[in-house]
C-alpha cells in the first residue's frame, strides 16, 4: 500500500490506480505512434465495446467518451466545447460530443498531449445510445473516417429475445467483421477472439469481486467514484489483454487487505474519515469538478456502495460473462446487455437489488444534462424506487464535461440537507 | 363541404385533447380497439388489419397546461414527453388500449419503459426500427419485430390477422399516402392555394382519423379549395424540416406564412409520407413493408445514414422537385435528433448554395415576434440576393 | 435565563429568532445581508435579542401602566431606534470626516468639510422625526434610512455650500459599509435606558408610573440572557459563521420551521429570492423529500422585481393589479432574462396590464407546481412561504391550481414566513441541547 500522507497534500493513490494510470498512457501513445507502426486505428463507444474483436485485427484502440472524460478531468474540455459550439453545434446537445469535435478543430491533441490520428475505422456501436449514432456520423461527415454501423436493439420488454441476438450476430458476420478485416488488413480468426474472450473472464471475475466488496461494513471501496478507475480497463482498450487481468488481480489483493483491516475506501485525501452514509448512486458522474464532487461526500462520511454507471460498460454482477464457446453469440449478450440498454422496470430492478443487498441508507441520482440515455425519466426511477424500498432519494444535477454546469453551492446545498435528512431519520427510529 | 368547413372540422379534430373522434370511432365498432403511436413512423398497416384504428399522439400542443407531466422530467428535456404524461394521467388517453413508442431518441424510448409502469393495464411496446438496411439482415430483424406486433395485437383482439387481412390495409394506406402526395405536389404547385397553416390541419386530422375517411377528406380539400381563388403573394418558397416529433404551434406556422414564406415541403407528420411510393401487394405483406422501408424510405435523422455521401440527399431532392428557394430548419428545443443533425444538414445545404435559416421553438412557444422576425429576414434575403 | 437561537443567513436579508427553553418565541431580528457574514449574523442575532427584551418588557410591565401598554412599548422601541440611529448617525460624521481628508478633493476638501458639518447637523436634527409615530420608512436598515435623508438634504446643503454633489455622495459611498458593519452590542442597555426617558417625556402620563415602570424594565435589562445554543442556516456561501456542528441545511430548518408554525403541515412551498424550493415533511417537521429550482431565477421573487421595474410599479403593487383582470392571458415563460421583452410585446398586442400581471402569476405558480409535483406532490396541509406568499395574486392562483389538482386543501400562509428558516434552526437548536443533551457552549459574559 502507498504510504503517502495526506499532510504532504499529495493525492493519495493505490498500486492499482499506478497500473491503471500507465495502462491509459501507454494506450494513448501507442494510439498516438499507430501510423508510424503501421497499425490501423479503430474508435468505437464504452456501450457495446467490442475491444476483444477489435484486438483480433491489431487495432490500436480509441474511446472517444474516454478521451472527453479525460479532459474533463484535466479541465480543458470547457474550452473544447466552446469552440465546438462556436462551429455551429447547439448548446442543448451532448458534451461528449462537442468535446470530441472541439478537440478535433484544433489538431486532436488527446489527453496525454500527444496529438492523435483520426481512426480509420468508426465502429459505431448503436448501444444504449441514439447520440452515438450521431456523433460518429459527425466525425464522418467532417473527416471521412469510414464507418461500420452495428445496431443492437432495445430490450424494451426487458429481455433478449432470439431474434434481437441473431440480429446483433449476422450484423457482426456480415459487416463488422470483413469491414475489419478490408481495413485492417487481417484475417478474422475466430480462435483468437475465443483467447481473448478467456482472458476476459478472469478479468471480470476480479472485477465483479471488487465491486461486490462494498456488501462489508464498512465497504472498501467507493462504487461510484472510486469504481470508476476500477472500471476503466474493463470498458476501454484492456478487457481481454493479459495487463489488465494482471490489474484487476492487484487490485482485488488490495481491496481483500482493506476488508481484513476492515478498512473504509481510499480518497484522495488519505483514508475514508469512516463511514456514516451508505448511498447508491445512479446517472454518471460530474468529470470537471470530479474530486469536488468526491469530497462532498466523503466529507460527510458518505460511501457509495453500488452505481449503475459503474455497468454502463457491461453489466458482470449479475451473472453475465464472456461465453468462448460461442463467441458472437456472447458478444452480442455482452452488447444487449449494457446498462443504457436495459429498460425503465429493468434499471429500477437493479437500483433496488442493490439498496437492499448492498445495504444502502438512500438513493442519489446524478441527473447529467447532456445524458438524455441516462436522464430522461430520472424522476420516475426517483419516486419507484423510494416507494419500493421506502429509503429516501435525493436529485442533484449537473453534466458530464462541461464545466458551466456543475454549481458547487447549489450541490453541496442538496447533498448536505440529503444527509442530515437521513440523520435526522435516524435519530427519529433511535428515540 | 366548403374548403373552410373542411378547415374548421380539421381544427376542431386538433384542438380536441378528448380524442372525441377515436371515442366515436370506438362506439361506432363496439369491442374495437384503438392503438395510440408516437412519431416518427409505425406500420400503421398493422395496427389498421387488425381491425384496430391507429391513433397519432404528438403531446398536448400549446392548449395544454402541464402540471402533473412536469414532475417526470428535467427542465432540459423537450417537451412532448411530458404533455403526453399529462394527457395519459388526466384521462384523455384512456380510449387508447395501447401506445406504441418507435425508437425516435432515448427521450422517448425511455418513456415506453415509464408508460409500462405508469399505465400497468395498457399495451405498451417499444418498436425497434431497423439501421441495418440489408433484407436479410435488418430485415429479418424488422420482420420479426412486426410478427412480434402482429402477435401482440392478435392477443389483445383476439382475432388473427391473415396476410390478406395486410394486403387490403397496406392497399388503403398506399391509396392514403397517394393522396398525400398528391396533397403535397398541389401545395408546392399553388402554394397560395393551400397554405400550410391549413394543409397542417389536414395531415392532423389523419392522427385521430380511419385512414380510409382521412383519404377522403384531404382529397376533398384539394378539390375544394383548387375551386376558390385565393391571392398569391410574393412569397419566398421553402422547405421545412427538423419538427418530425414534438410539433411547433399553429401560431408558429402561420407566423412563418406571415413572414413572407410558402412552406412547399416538410416533414411534420412523416409517419403518414415516410414510405415514398406505394408498398407492394405481389409479396409476403410484412416482408413487402420491410422492403419498403429498407429501401424506399425518406431520410430522417432517427435513420442512419449508411454512407456519407447519403447524408443531406432527401432534403437536397426536395428542395430541388418542389422548387424551394431556401431551408427553414426548425427544431424543438433539446431536441437530440434535430439538433445533432444539424450542422451535417446545413454544412451541405451551404455547399449546395441552398440558403438557410434555423431557430429553436416548443410546443407551446408563446412569443411569434422574434420568429416573424428572423422568417422576415430570411424570406427577404431569398427574394433579395438570389439568382432569378 | 436559556436561549436558543436561530440564525438564517438568506442571499437578501439575514434572520434570527430567539426562543425559550419552552420553545416560546421572545424574538425576531432581521437585517440586511452583507458581505460580512458574521457582522450580518451578530446584528440580526442583536434585533432578535432586543426583541426579546421587549417581549419580557410586555409580560412584566403588564398591570403596571394603565391603559395603553401596547402605545407605551411602542413609544420605547421607536426612541430606542432613535437612540440607535443617532448614536449610527454620530459614528457616520465621524467616519465621514475622517474619509474626507483621504478622499484626493484637492482644494474642494475643506469645503466639502464643512457642508458635511451642515449636513449632519440637519440630519441629527430632524431624526426623531423619522421615529415619530406614524412616521413611515421604506426601510428599517440604517443604510436605506440614512442615505435616503442624506441623498434628499445632500443635494441643498451642496448647492448653497457652492460645494459639489457628487463629492458629498462619494464620501456617504465610502463611509457607509464601516459603519454598516458596525456592532453596537455594548449600547443596547444605555439605548434602552435613554429611549426610556425619551418615552417619558413624549408621554407624559407616563410619568406618573415611572417608578413601576423602572425597576420591572432595569431587571429584565440586568437579565443574563444565555445563548445556549446556536444553529446557522443558508448556503452558497464559501463559509458560514459557524462551526460545523451547528449548521443546519437550509431546507431542513426551512421545512422545521414550517413545521412549528404549522404542526400539521405536510407539504411546504418556498418561493425566494432567486430560488424555489418544494419540501415534504412528516409528523415530526423532518423532511421526507425535496426539490429545488436553484439553477433558474424564472417565477422568483427577482422576476417579480424586473417586472415591477418594467411596469415602474412598486413590487406590492403587482399582486392587487392582477386581481383586477378579466381575463387570463397565457404566458408560457417567466424567464428573468425575458421579462422585459415578454412584457413589451404583450403589451404591444393590446394586452391589458391586469390582464397580463394575472398571466404572469399563474406562469410563476404553474412552475412551482412543477417543483411540488417532483417533490412528492402536494398533501394536506400545505404552506406556502417567502415573500411572494405575501402576493394576493400569486396565492390566488395558487389556490386554484391546488385545488384543480389535487383537491380542497388547507392552504398555511403566515406573514411573518420569512422568519420559517431561522426558526427552524432555533428550533433545532433547542433539540440539540433539551432533546440530544448537546452541552451549551460556554460564553464569555460581555459587560453590559
Amino acid at each position: 500500500m502507498n504510504t503517502k500522507t495526506a499532510a504532504k497534500k499529495e493525492v493519495v493513490k493505490e498500486d492499482a490506480m499506478w497500473l491503471q494510470k500507465e495502462m491509459i498512457n501507454r494506450n494513448y501513445h501507442e494510439v498516438a505512434t499507430a501510423r508510424e507502426a503501421g497499425r490501423k486505428v479503430s474508435a468505437t463507444f464504452v456501450p457495446g465495446n467490442l475491444n476483444e474483436l477489435l484486438m483480433c485485427f491489431d487495432f490500436a484502440r480509441r474511446l472517444p467518451e474516454t478521451d472527453a472524460l479525460q479532459n474533463g478531468l484535466r479541465k480543458k474540455s470547457g474550452k473544447m466545447i466552446m469552440d465546438a459550439e462556436r462551429d455551429g453545434h447547439s448548446e442543448d446537445v451532448c458534451t461528449y460530443v462537442k468535446s470530441d469535435l472541439g478537440m478535433m478543430l484544433q489538431g486532436q491533441v488527446g489527453p496525454t498531449g500527444e496529438p492523435m490520428p483520426h481512426p480509420d475505422l468508426l465502429l459505431l456501436s448503436y448501444t444504449g445510445c441514439f447520440t452515438f449514432m450521431k456523433w460518429f456520423e459527425l466525425v464522418r461527415q467532417k473527416y471521412d473516417c469510414e464507418t461500420v454501423m452495428l445496431h443492437v436493439p432495445y430490450q424494451g420488454d426487458g429481455k433478449i429475445s432470439p431474434a434481437m441476438r441473431d440480429y446483433v450476430v449476422k450484423q457482426l458476420k456480415e459487416k463488422v467483421i470483413p469491414t475489419c478485416e478490408r481495413i485492417s488488413g487481417v484475417k478474422f480468426d475466430i480462435d483468437r477472439l475465443r483467447e481473448y474472450m478467456k482472458e476476459s473472464v478472469k478479468a471480470e471475475e476480479n472485477l465483479v469481486r471488487v465491486l461486490q466488496s462494498a456488501k462489508h461494513r464498512p465497504s472498501p471501496i467507493d462504487g461510484y467514484f472510486g469504481a470508476v478507475y476500477y472500471i476503466g480497463p474493463m470498458f476501454t482498450a484492456f478487457r481481454g489483454v493479459a495487463d489488465a487481468t494482471r490489474y484487476y488481480e492487484v487490485l482485488w489483493s488490495e481491496v481483500e487487505a482493506r476488508i481484513k483491516e476492515g478498512k473504509g475506501p481510499v480518497t484522495p485525501e488519505g483514508d475514508h474519515p469512516g463511514e456514516k452514509y451508505r448511498l447508491v448512486v445512479e446517472g454518471p458522474p460530474n468529470w470537471t469538478s470530479f474530486r469536488d464532487f468526491w469530497k462532498m461526500f466523503y466529507d460527510e462520511g458518505a460511501v457509495v456502495v453500488a452505481s449503475t454507471y459503474s455497468k454502463v460498460g457491461g453489466v458482470y454482477d449479475f451473472g453475465f460473462r464472456h461465453d468462448a464457446s460461442r463467441p458472437l453469440e456472447s458478444l452480442a449478450e455482452y452488447c444487449l446487455g449494457c446498462y443504457t440498454n436495459l429498460n425503465f422496470p429493468q434499471r429500477i430492478d437493479m437500483i433496488c437489488r442493490y439498496m437492499d443487498e448492498y445495504q444502502a441508507d438512500g438513493l442519489l441520482i446524478n441527473s447529467i444534462k447532456s445524458c438524455n440515455s441516462f436522464s430522461a425519466g430520472q424522476l420516475l426511477i426517483l419516486r419507484e424506487v423510494e416507494k419500493r424500498t421506502g429509503k429516501p432519494a435525493a436529485f442533484v444535477e449537473s453534466d458530464l464535461v462541461d464545466p458551466r454546469y456543475f454549481s458547487a453551492a447549489n450541490i453541496k446545498n442538496r447533498l448536505e440537507s440529503y444527509f442530515q435528512m437521513i440523520k435526522q431519520k435516524r435519530m427519529a427510529v433511535a428515540a | 363541404m366548403s374548403v373552410q368547413d373542411i378547415v374548421k372540422r380539421c381544427e376542431t379534430l386538433f384542438e380536441d385533447l378528448e380524442f372525441n373522434a377515436v371515442k366515436q370511432w370506438k362506439a361506432a365498432h363496439p369491442g374495437a380497439k384503438a392503438i395510440g403511436y408516437m412519431p416518427i413512423y409505425v406500420p400503421r398497416e398493422i395496427v389498421h388489419a387488425a381491425g384496430m384504428l391507429p391513433v397519432g399522439i404528438f403531446g398536448g400542443g400549446d392548449q395544454l397546461e402541464v402540471i402533473q407531466g412536469d414532475a417526470y422530467y428535467q427542465s432540459y428535456i423537450c417537451r412532448i414527453p411530458r404533455s403526453t404524461i399529462e394527457l395519459g394521467l388526466t384521462g384523455k388517453l384512456d380510449c387508447l388500449d395501447g401506445m406504441l413508442f418507435p425508437s425516435i431518441c432515448d427521450v422517448i424510448r425511455n418513456l415506453s419503459g415509464m408508460w409500462q409502469i405508469m399505465f400497468k393495464d395498457k399495451y405498451v411496446k417499444y418498436f425497434d426500427l431497423p439501421q441495418n438496411y440489408d433484407d436479410s439482415t435488418g430485415g429479418a430483424f424488422y420482420v420479426h419485430e412486426m410478427q412480434t406486433l402482429c402477435g401482440d395485437l392478435e392477443k389483445i383482439s383476439n382475432r388473427k390477422i391473415t396476410d390478406d387481412d395486410l394486403r387490403r390495409s397496406i392497399a388503403v394506406y398506399n391509396e392514403n399516402r397517394r393522396a398525400i402526395r398528391e396533397l403535397y405536389a398541389y401545395r408546392a404547385q399553388k402554394p397560395w392555394q393551400a397554405p400550410t397553416s391549413e394543409v397542417y390541419l389536414v395531415l392532423r386530422a389523419g392522427a385521430v382519423l380511419p385512414p380510409e375517411e382521412h383519404t377522403v377528406l384531404v382529397r376533398q380539400y384539394i378539390g375544394e379549395t383548387d375551386k376558390e381563388k385565393r391571392p398569391q403573394r410574393d412569397n419566398a418558397r421553402v422547405v421545412l424540416t427538423g419538427s418530425f416529433c414534438e410539433q411547433p404551434p399553429l401560431g408558429l406556422i402561420k407566423s412563418i406564412e406571415m413572414a413572407g414564406c410558402y412552406v412547399v415541403d416538410d416533414d411534420f407528420q412523416l409517419c403518414q409520407s415516410m414510405l415514398l411510393d406505394d408498398v407492394s401487394l405481389e409479396k409476403d405483406p410484412l416482408q413487402a413493408l420491410s422492403e419498403a422501408f429498407l429501401h424506399r424510405s425518406a431520410q430522417t435523422s432517427s435513420k442512419y445514414d449508411e454512407k456519407k455521401e447519403d447524408k443531406g440527399r432527401h432534403l437536397l431532392r426536395q428542395v430541388k422537385t418542389r422548387g424551394a428557394e431556401g431551408v427553414i430548419f426548425a427544431a424543438a428545443s433539446f431536441c437530440d435528433p434535430a439538433l445533432l443533425e444539424r450542422p451535417m444538414l446545413l454544412e451541405i445545404l451551404a455547399k449546395h448554395k441552398v440558403p438557410y435559416t434555423a431557430f429553436k421553438y416548443a410546443e407551446n412557444t408563446g412569443q411569434m415576434a422574434p420568429i416573424r422576425e428572423q422568417t422576415g429576414t430570411f424570406a427577404d434575403s431569398i427574394k433579395l440576393w438570389s439568382a432569378a | 435565563m436559556k436561549t436558543f437561537i436561530g440564525i438564517d443567513l438568506g442571499s437578501t436579508t439575514t434572520k434570527a429568532v430567539v426562543m425559550d427553553e419552552r420553545q416560546t418565541v421572545l424574538g425576531r431580528g432581521i437585517t440586511n445581508s452583507r458581505s460580512n457574514y458574521d457582522t450580518a449574523a451578530t446584528i440580526a442575532k442583536q434585533e432578535a435579542l432586543v426583541a426579546a427584551r421587549f417581549f419580557l418588557f410586555r409580560k412584566t410591565l403588564s398591570g403596571a401602566v394603565d391603559g395603553d401598554l401596547d402605545g407605551f412599548l411602542a413609544q420605547l422601541e421607536r426612541d430606542f431606534r432613535l437612540e440607535q440611529y443617532l448614536e449610527q448617525l454620530a459614528d457616520l460624521e465621524q467616519v465621514c470626516e475622517r474619509n474626507v481628508a483621504t478622499a484626493k478633493f484637492g482644494d474642494a476638501a475643506a469645503g466639502v468639510a464643512a457642508a458635511l458639518k451642515t449636513l449632519f447637523s440637519l440630519l441629527q436634527k430632524e431624526a426623531p422625526a423619522l421615529f415619530a409615530p406614524g412616521a413611515r420608512r421604506k426601510s428599517d436598515f440604517f443604510r436605506d434610512i440614512a442615505g435616503a435623508q442624506y441623498l434628499a438634504l445632500g443635494e441643498q446643503v451642496a448647492k448653497d455650500a457652492s460645494v459639489r454633489y457628487d463629492m458629498l455622495l462619494n464620501v456617504f459611498d465610502r463611509s457607509i459599509i464601516e459603519v454598516e458593519n458596525r456592532v453596537y452590542d455594548a449600547s443596547i442597555k444605555t439605548h434602552l435606558l435613554a429611549a426610556l426617558e425619551r418615552a417619558f417625556v413624549a408621554l407624559p402620563h407616563t410619568r406618573a408610573f415611572s417608578e413601576r415602570i423602572r425597576k420591572p424594565i432595569q431587571s429584565v435589562l440586568d437579565t443574563d440572557m444565555d445563548e445556549t445554543y446556536v444553529v446557522g442556516t443558508g448556503y452558497g456561501r464559501a463559509r458560514l459563521p459557524f462551526s460545523k456542528e451547528h449548521i443546519r441545511s437550509e431546507i431542513l430548518c426551512h421545512g422545521l420551521g414550517a413545521h412549528v408554525m404549522y404542526p400539521d403541515t405536510a407539504t411546504v412551498l418556498d418561493i425566494g429570492g432567486q430560488d424555489t424550493k418544494a419540501i415534504q415533511v412528516d409528523r415530526q417537521g423532518i423532511v421526507e423529500s425535496f426539490q429545488m429550482n436553484d439553477r433558474c431565477a424564472a417565477g422568483c421573487g427577482r422576476y417579480l422585481g424586473y417586472i415591477a421595474d418594467e411596469m415602474n410599479m412598486g413590487l406590492h403593487e403587482l399582486g392587487p393589479l392582477a386581481m383586477k383582470a378579466t381575463k387570463t392571458v397565457r404566458i408560457n415563460s417567466t424567464c428573468t432574462v425575458f421579462a422585459g421583452a415578454e412584457l413589451r410585446d404583450r403589451l404591444a398586442l393590446g394586452e391589458k396590464r391586469e390582464d397580463i400581471m394575472a398571466g404572469l402569476h399563474r406562469a410563476i405558480v404553474l412552475r412551482a407546481m412543477s417543483i411540488l409535483a417532483r417533490s412528492g406532490g402536494i398533501r394536506n396541509e400545505f404552506t406556502f412561504t417567502g415573500g411572494v406568499a405575501k402576493n394576493e395574486a400569486a396565492v390566488k392562483a395558487l389556490t386554484d391550481l391546488v385545488r384543480e389538482n389535487y383537491g380542497e386543501m388547507t392552504l398555511n400562509i403566515n406573514p411573518d414566513s420569512i422568519y420559517t428558516g431561522a426558526l427552524g434552526a432555533a428550533t433545532f437548536a433547542w433539540r440539540a441541547v433539551m432533546e440530544e443533551g448537546k452541552t451549551a457552549e460556554a460564553r464569555e459574559k460581555v459587560a453590559a
